[in-house]
């Protein structure tokens, strides 16, 4: 008799684990999975590339029903899990159906910030997390001229991106006067706006957004310096809130997100959770690679075997056509902390690493990110890096400075 | 664009004076002050008897030198271009008007052992015939000034006796104070051959330092500097208890042999004793001497180490005691040889272009020479003395009393002995003029008067070598438009003085007629000095004229090959001269503030100030920036690391060079290379320590003992910069300029912090185009680079140690039109990657190329975006690039297909 595993979502992580589970242990769950949306899987990160155009839909469907069928796994679309029995141990539909778990894991991932401002519920203001959204913004862009992104982060570049793309007259409006200041600094977020700037895209740096105008549609945002953007279509992206309702009604621990062990166990034994609703060590990630870890020690865990999930250096990639950036670790400039620092500005090429004790703490790059995987690695495994500190700016394959012939060598 | 025909000429450089073929290729435009295009291929002349078809790399490089980077063009007052007429003027009536008031002493000439016979002819003429003084003197002053007046006092004449060829055919040859290796490469070359064929022909190097000329050496003899006077005392006693002793020749042919062994044998008549005075063992000291005694056919090869000595006439005449005592001269494969320095020293000596001569090899001390010369020159204002020798002509500037000098062809700034001193009295003088080809040198930045003169191929003249062999040097191309011979330069001074039927000049061949004419004139064999066989030679015989040995009479008319075969000498008793040599010690000691004995000398690939030689990046490479070597308990006792910088000095002045340590440098000397100047190093002018005293008789500076000390320059930074164009040095503290292929390169140094170098690199380096830097700022690092219209126009690197990047790769780039995206990355790294060309990205989460997809594809068969992630994890992580993965798969499917 097969244990009971449910899953509560099949966003790209749920979708992940269970492949795992799959690869691992095929025959110890009878696995079901309940989706929110009313679709299999798809890969979210793709929804970028589908607004701007350059993917479709169906190119970044990953698991369709078909392959939940072919795995024998119950796929329940567009049903929302509304309650937990955690003592009998069964979940309950938003249509009133009961069922019966061993496992459970809440993967129900995350929601967008939704600022609490006035006006933040009027049509023509939309976020940017699923495929409605994407659909809805294709469609204001058919008729509309005039778009606000609101955050300059990294999910409202891409929005901003898609939207020129689709011929919409987009504004940005970041908080901060460093777009993307989570991942980049000064100088990178500069480069940045630099040639999103050559794109089309406008900004309204430093500002606070204090309302959304408009009486049965949106008409425009208003800033706390009183100055006023008209548009036709609002994208709200300030950031995202783990989707925790769930859990803190059953009474599991929830700070941020769900606080898990490194076991990618809840409060709750036989509770798991992972993706961006849980809170690991203290941290909330929202990007997919340490997700993906996640998937993988939680699918060796339900698998029996030990795991461990010891948190994720996480690096960042902006996918907007022709612009390179990249950053990971904390790059910013400290007492106790070294830089390296190459610019080639007209090139708006730009390129940093700061160490500690000659290991890499963190790397911000623009323009040229030659080599960040190899930074990246050094920077995850800590390697000393006095051998290579005279080139490693500039990526790897340099000789080491060891091996260097320091005989001044003649030029002819 | 046609090629003309072969044109033989001579070597610029040295004094072997190696023949050479050219053949230039001139643009049509010959006008043009541009050499675009313009190719001159030299090789070495295949008869001419200094070389043979032989030729160094400094010769055979020349042709590299023939642009006209860097070249004076214009005549210049005060720093304006001015006309030929306004400048000729201006230096006629100033010498008129300093003459008028001051007397004729009042004004000078320094001329060079590169002016050609023709133009130093006329010099000689002009001041000592009709400016009324013998203030000229030469460059060649610091070359073999001694050996002219050691062969004057042992043959009463300034006579070398032999020729090449009795170097190959010697038993037994000896350098003393030369190292022929790099300063007389043919001639070396010539004796290394033999060696090889004659493998028991002896070689014995005299030297102080272990130089290359050591390696062809079976003895080498580094003597305590300043001792070859005891060396060959030594000798001179050893060999009068020997059979070697030629009784019946010192009885026969000469004067004054019993004074000579009787001093020689009071102070150095032991063995033992000599070996102490020079601190040589008693063993190498017995070699020396026996092979002596074993082997008649002994040549004495000579050079700047004997004669740039403040008893360097002493010690030419110690070894030409030598040969006299046993009859070793005027015979095949023997001979006490000097060889000079310069390509014309020789010919300088020919005209008398020294302030100790006359003209023609005759001197002041007889007045009917005087007279002879007045009359042949039918000279109004003839000089009556001896003038100023070199370092008492500057030192005369300094006090005044010489109010205008006209300096052709040479750099004292660089050359001479107390150099800052020298320099300031330039600085100070009412009138310098300066004849030069080059429009930035250390003296022409002191003059007041530019001549443009024209150089090396671009006029016509003789020069003569070392063993007396006249030599043509031939036009082959085009000067630039504004520029003139010295001896046109000379000519026309002279005219706007009044003198125009005394220098009624149309051709160089006008001259040498001349000169030759005054070399027979009332001779008589009473002068060695004699080619009067040629006063009346046509201008097609002087275009076409062949290297020959002077003397060339009635009876030589082929020339002289070797001299003294008739053991009759020019003395007043026809015999030749035994001197008593009491050897002396160097002037200035070392003391406990000095306690360095400094060398100077020449480096293979440079030729004197670098002026001609520093514009090939090919000679640049054998030595490339200043240094000083030092042996290696001494580096140890001062803290001195090989690389990097140290400072040499004492109270007349600092150096600041390279640490080179070697075995081969004698403890507690030093050696330091002369050519570096102001135009290529912030302190690489070693002549600023050299102190400025001479040979009391021929006024030769002491060049090669001058008390030091040395310590380390605690440089805080040290760096290079590559530079397209040369870069503004006034802010730096130490530099280097070397050229390079279409790059200089400036290796930079400095004992102060840089506190912000943007700032720091914005007070020298153009800033214009693209700027690219890099910093680390705690460990001291920077480096920048400047790039305009896509190519590469600086790059500096600036670093804490001498650490730092070859410089090789970086140079390479200025020769590429565009720097593309990933060398521009490396560019900082100072190096090109090695990492493998990944190709466009497609994988951006694992940075995986389509470069290796590709190859992973081919090399493991695989066949799904599934085989792909397993080998290379591409598309296993956010999946966006799986339809990129499965296209590429699909086309090398369909490639493999194909094929």
């Amino acid at each position: 008799m097969k244990l009971k595993l449910i899953v509560i979502g099949s966003g790209m992580v749920g979708a992940r684990l269970i492949e795992r589970i799959l690869a691992k242990s095929p025959h110890i769950y009878d696995i079901r999975v309940f989706n929110k949306e009313p679709n299999g899987g798809y890969n979210r990160i793709m929804l970028s590339p589908v607004l701007a155009g350059e993917k479709t839909i169906p190119e970044i469907m990953t698991h369709n029903h078909d392959w939940f069928k072919q795995r024998d796994i119950h796929l329940h679309a567009g049903t929302e899990i509304r309650e937990i029995d955690s003592i009998n141990k069964t979940v309950k539909t938003d249509l009133g159906a009961t069922y019966q778990y061993d496992k459970l894991v809440i993967a129900t991932g995350s929601s967008p910030f939704i600022l609490p401002v006035p006006g933040n519920d009027l049509p023509g203001l939309v976020t940017f997390r699923d495929i409605r959204d994407v659909n809805q913004m294709i469609q204001y862009s058919k008729y509309k001229q005039k778009a606000v992104v609101i955050g300059g982060g990294l999910l409202g570049l891409e929005a901003a991106n898609g939207l020129i793309k689709l011929g919409m007259e987009v504004t940005v409006v970041h908080s901060n006067n460093v777009l993307m200041n989570m991942q980049m600094d000064a100088v990178s977020g500069e480069l940045l706006k630099k040639s999103l700037t050559e794109t089309g895209m406008q900004f309204c740096m430093n500002s606070k957004t204090v309302e959304i105008l408009g009486d049965s549609h949106v008409t425009g945002v208003k800033m706390a310096d009183g100055r006023v953007i008209s548009c036709d279509l609002v994208v709200l992206a300030v950031g995202i809130r783990p989707n925790t309702t769930i859990a803190k009604k059953i009474g599991l621990e929830v700070n941020r997100g769900i606080i898990v062990n490194d076991q990618l166990q809840s409060s709750n034994p036989d509770i798991y959770a992972l993706g961006e609703c849980v809170e690991h060590r203290g941290m909330v990630y929202g990007l997919v690679a340490p997700l993906y870890e996640q998937a993988q020690v939680l699918a060796d865990t339900l698998s029996g075997q030990s795991a461990s999930y010891q948190g994720s250096a996480i690096s960042t990639k902006l996918k907007v056509t022709g612009i390179n950036l990249f950053s990971a670790g904390d790059f910013h400039d400290s007492n106790d902390s070294e830089s390296l620092v190459y610019k080639d500005i007209s090139q708006n090429i730009y390129r940093k690493i700061v160490l500690k004790d000659n290991k890499i703490k963190g790397a911000v790059m623009f323009g040229d990110v030659t080599g960040s995987n190899w930074i990246f690695e050094n920077l995850v495994q800590q390697n000393d890096m006095s051998a290579y500190r005279d080139t490693l700016v500039f990526g790897e394959g340099f000789l080491p400075l060891a091996n260097k012939d320091l005989e001044k060598e003649k030029v002819a | 664009m046609t090629e003309t025909s072969t044109i033989q000429t001579t070597c610029p450089y040295c004094g072997v004076g190696c023949g050479m073929d050219i053949s230039p290729k001139p643009e049509k435009n010959s006008r043009s002050n541009k050499l675009a295009g313009f190719e001159v291929k030299v090789i070495g002349s295949e008869f001419h008897p200094a070389n043979f078809g032989k030729l160094c790399v400094k010769g055979s490089s020349a042709g590299e030198t023939v642009d006209f980077d860097g070249r004076m063009l214009n005549p210049q007052v005060n720093g304006e271009v001015v006309s030929w007429d306004s400048a000729l003027s201006t230096v006629a009536d100033k010498f008129r008007s300093v003459i008028d008031e001051h007397g004729s002493d009042a004004v000078a000439f320094y001329v060079s052992g590169q002016l050609l016979t023709e133009d130093y002819y006329v010099a000689n003429k002009l001041i000592k015939g009709f400016l009324g003084t013998a203030n000229i003197d030469t460059n060649s002053r610091l070359c073999m000034a001694s050996a002219v007046v050691g062969y004057k006092r042992a043959f009463g004449s300034d006579t070398v006796p032999c020729s090449y060829e009795d170097l190959e055919q010697a038993e037994l040859i000896v350098f003393v104070g030369s190292n022929a290796a790099w300063a007389h490469p043919i001639v070396y070359q010539r004796i290394a051959a033999e060696k090889r064929r004659r493998p028991d022909m002896k070689i014995v190097v005299v030297d102080p330092r272990k130089t290359a000329t050591c390696d062809i050496a079976d003895l080498h003899l580094n003597l305590k500097p300043g001792t070859d006077a005891v060396l060959f005392n030594g000798l001179l006693a050893q060999l009068s208890k020997s059979p070697a002793l030629n009784q019946g020749y010192i009885n026969a042919h000469t004067e004054g042999f019993a004074d000579a062994i009787a001093k020689a044998v009071e102070r150095q008549g032991t063995i033992e004793k000599v070996a102490e005075q020079c601190e040589l063992s008693v063993e190498d000291l017995s070699q020396f001497y026996n092979w002596v005694i074993e082997n008649d056919k002994m040549v004495s090869l000579y050079s700047q180490g004997v004669n740039q000595s403040s008893s360097g006439v002493d010690k030419s005449n110690a070894i030409i005691n030598c040969h006299l005592a046993t009859g070793r001269i005027g015979k095949e494969g023997m001979g006490p040889f000097s060889i000079t320095g310069q390509p014309n020293a020789m010919g300088g000596r020919e005209v008398g272009g020294l302030a100790n001569q006359l003209a023609a090899h005759m001197d002041f001390n007889k007045p009917e020479s005087i007279d002879k010369v007045a009359r042949f020159w039918k000279a109004e204002n003839m000089a009556q003395e001896n003038g100023l020798k070199a370092i008492d002509m500057f030192n005369a500037v300094a006090d005044k009393k010489i109010k205008a000098i006209w300096i052709m062809n040479t750099n004292p700034v660089v050359s001479m002995p107390d150099a800052d001193a020298v320099k300031k009295a330039l600085q100070d003088c009412e009138m310098v003029v300066v004849s030069d080809c080059m429009q930035n040198t250390d003296t022409t930045q002191v003059a007041d008067v530019l001549f443009p003169a024209l150089t090396w191929g671009e006029t016509d003249g003789s020069v003569t070598n070392s063993d007396r062999t006249i030599s043509r040097q031939r036009k082959f191309m085009q000067g630039p438009e504004n520029a003139r011979a010295d001896w046109w330069i000379m000519t026309q001074v002279a005219h706007k003085l009044g003198l125009a039927d005394k220098f009624q000049y149309e051709s160089a061949a006008d001259i040498f007629r001349e000169h030759a004419a005054l070399s027979g004139f009332e001779n008589d064999g009473s002068r060695d000095f004699d080619i009067s066989l040629l006063e009346n030679m046509t201008d097609g015989e002087y275009s076409s004229m062949q290297p020959f040995q002077w003397p060339l009479t009635a009876d030589k008319r082929h020339g002289t090959k070797r001299m003294f075969e008739d053991n009759y000498f020019f003395t007043p008793s026809g015999k030749a001269q035994f001197i008593a040599i009491t050897p002396k010690a160097p002037v200035h000691p070392t003391t406990k503030e000095y306690p360095f004995i400094l060398n100077t000398g020449r480096v293979r690939d440079q030729w004197h100030t670098m002026t001609r030689t520093a514009k090939t990046a090919k000679l640049m490479a054998h030595t490339d920036e200043p240094y000083v070597m030092v042996h290696p308990a001494d580096a140890t006792d001062n803290k001195l690391m090989e690389g990097e910088l140290a400072k040499v000095e004492n109270e007349l002045g600092l150096v600041i060079a390279r640490v080179r340590i070697d075995r081969g440098q004698r403890k507690g000397s030093l050696f330091v290379p002369i050519h570096w100047t102001a135009q290529y190093a912030s302190h690489g002018r070693v002549d600023v320590l050299v102190q400025p005293v001479g040979d009391p008789l021929s006024g030769q500076p002491e060049s090669k003992h001058s008390p030091v000390k040395i310590a380390p320059y605690y440089a805080k930074w040290h760096g290079f910069i590559l530079s397209r164009e040369p870069i503004n040095t006034d802010g730096l503290e130490y530099w280097v300029k070397v050229k390079g292929k279409q790059f200089y390169r400036y290796e930079i140094a400095g004992e102060s912090a840089i506190e912000n170098y943007q700032a720091w690199s914005n007070s020298f380096l153009d800033k214009t185009g693209d700027i690219l830097d890099y910093e680390d700022a705690s460990q001291k690092r920077y480096r920048s680079a400047r790039i305009e219209n896509g190519k590469l126009q600086t790059v500096a690197f600036i670093a804490p140690s001498t650490e730092l990047p070859p410089r090789s790769w970086l140079g390479s780039l200025f020769a590429n039109e565009i720097i593309d995206s990933k060398t521009r990355l490396n560019l900082l790294a100072g190096q090109l990657s090695g990492a493998k060309d990944e190709g466009k990205i497609i994988c951006s989460c694992f940075g995986v190329g389509i470069n290796t997809i590709v190859e992973a594809i081919k090399k493991d068969k695989l066949t799904t975006v599934e085989a792909i992630g397993q080998a290379l994890k591409a598309g296993t992580n956010c999946g966006s690039c799986i339809p990129e993965l499965t296209e590429i798969l699909t086309v090398e499917q369909a490639k493999e297909l194909t094929s």
